[in-house]
Formats: structure tokens, C-alpha cells, sequence
């Protein structure tokens, strides 16, 4: 299991690439990966705060609930920190399990408990000033279906 | 104890953590105490339905007990992923 948290950009599709070679006996391997969303075209940067110690411990905690719920052969979570452009990539899962189901499932579950669960807090940077992304509602209700 | 402040908290009170004297029994407790302060953290503290704890780096609750916690985190609801 890799679980990062970095600073650094990094190469999605070599990460899954990898990722896939190294899961022995899995039939399934599904991923996920955010970017930094402009939605009008303002956006000049994305800043995303993490709480350093917690945030490593909330992600290890996060992926192993995932293992105890669904049979896994791995998970892959990389989730950056730092100021980042427009497009770039923040974050990524990858689950591998015999069949797909349990991989799919697996990375919902991941991507809905590091949205709400995992310290990291994000700040637009805009033309006109910079403002703290909003949790939303919908997000905590997410976490209801598992 | 260690009160450390994240996110829109960090920038309202100023600060990213500082070393806190207290005797306050519970969260709510220790709240209060920064509240009445100065108004930078009465303000920080306005909305507590926006506000999450985490206690020695594992999320808690604003009713929780403080004895024995060694650093304690005030953050708005994280936005990861």
C-alpha cells in the first residue's frame, strides 16, 4: 500500500502503470484522479493547506477501513499539497481486487472519506482575491451510503 | 498544550499554532476561554457549526474531554480530494 502526501507534481499515468505491475492475482484495477478545476476561467492558482502528522495518519486510516470492507490486493493514494496551477493534477486512488466490483467500489469509498475526512483545506486564488473552498453539504451526506 | 489553527481559522486569529496555559476540562471549555480573549478569536469561534477538532491528531468533538491531550487543532470541514 503507498499512501503520499507530497508537494510534488506527479505522473498519473506512470503511477497506475506501475501500480497494475505490482498486484499480483488482481483482476480489477480502477482509478481516480482530481485535477484543479477552473470552472470560469478566473482561477489563477489553487493553495491547499494539509495538517503535517495528521493528514498521513487520516489517510492510512481511511485506505485501511477500505481494506477491511471490500477484499483488496492494493490501494494507491497520492494527494498533493501546495499551490497549484489550473489543470494540474491534485490527487490520486488506485484499488486493485480480484473483480471489479470491490475495486469500484473501494475508490468511491476512498474519494468520499479523503473529500471530507482528510485534513487538507483548499483556497482559490482569483483575478479578484482568494477565497476558502466551502465544504458542501452533499459531500458530508456522501459519506451516509457506506 | 499545543493549539494549532488551520485553513480560515489560521488567518482570522492570526497564527498557526501557539503554547496555551489552561485548566479548561472539555473543548467547549477552552473555547470559551479563547473567546474571551480578544476579538480576533470571538470572531474565529463565531460559527461553531463550521468548526472541527481534532485532538493528538485524531478528529473529536466540541463536548470532548481535554485531560491528558497534549495538541489540540481547530479547522473549518476539510476539503481533500
Amino acid at each position: 500500500m503507498r499512501l503520499s502526501v507530497q508537494e510534488a507534481a506527479f505522473d498519473a499515468g506512470a503511477e497506475l502503470n506501475a501500480f497494475s505491475a505490482s498486484v499480483a492475482g488482481a483482476g480489477a484495477v480502477v482509478s481516480f484522479t482530481g485535477l484543479v478545476r477552473d470552472s470560469d476561467g478566473s482561477l489563477q492558482a489553487m493553495e491547499i493547506e494539509h495538517y503535517p502528522g495528521m493528514t498521513q495518519a487520516a489517510i492510512a486510516d481511511i485506505a485501511a477501513q477500505a481494506q477491511t470492507r471490500w477484499s483488496l490486493t492494493d490501494v494507491l493514494v497520492i494527494h498533493r499539497y501546495g499551490r497549484l496551477e489550473p489543470g494540474a493534477l491534485i490527487m490520486m486512488v488506485a484499488t486493485a481486487s480480484r473483480h471489479r466490483i470491490a475495486a469500484f467500489e473501494a475508490a468511491a469509498f476512498l474519494m468520499d472519506y479523503l473529500k471530507s475526512r482528510a485534513p487538507f483545506w483548499k483556497k482559490e486564488i482569483g483575478r479578484d482575491g482568494a477565497t476558502w473552498v466551502a465544504a458542501k453539504d452533499e459531500d458530508e451526506a456522501a459519506l451516509e451510503r457506506w | 498544550m499545543e493549539v494549532l489553527y488551520f485553513a480560515w481559522l489560521r488567518e482570522r486569529i492570526g497564527l498557526p499554532r501557539e503554547r496555551v496555559e489552561t485548566t479548561a476540562p472539555t473543548v467547549m471549555a477552552l473555547i470559551e476561554e479563547l473567546k474571551a480573549r480578544e476579538d480576533r478569536y470571538a470572531l474565529a469561534f463565531s460559527d461553531l457549526k463550521s468548526l472541527r477538532v481534532a485532538l493528538d491528531q485524531k478528529l473529536s468533538s466540541l463536548d470532548a474531554p481535554l485531560a491528558g491531550v497534549r495538541e489540540v487543532a481547530f479547522f473549518p470541514p476539510m476539503t481533500g480530494g
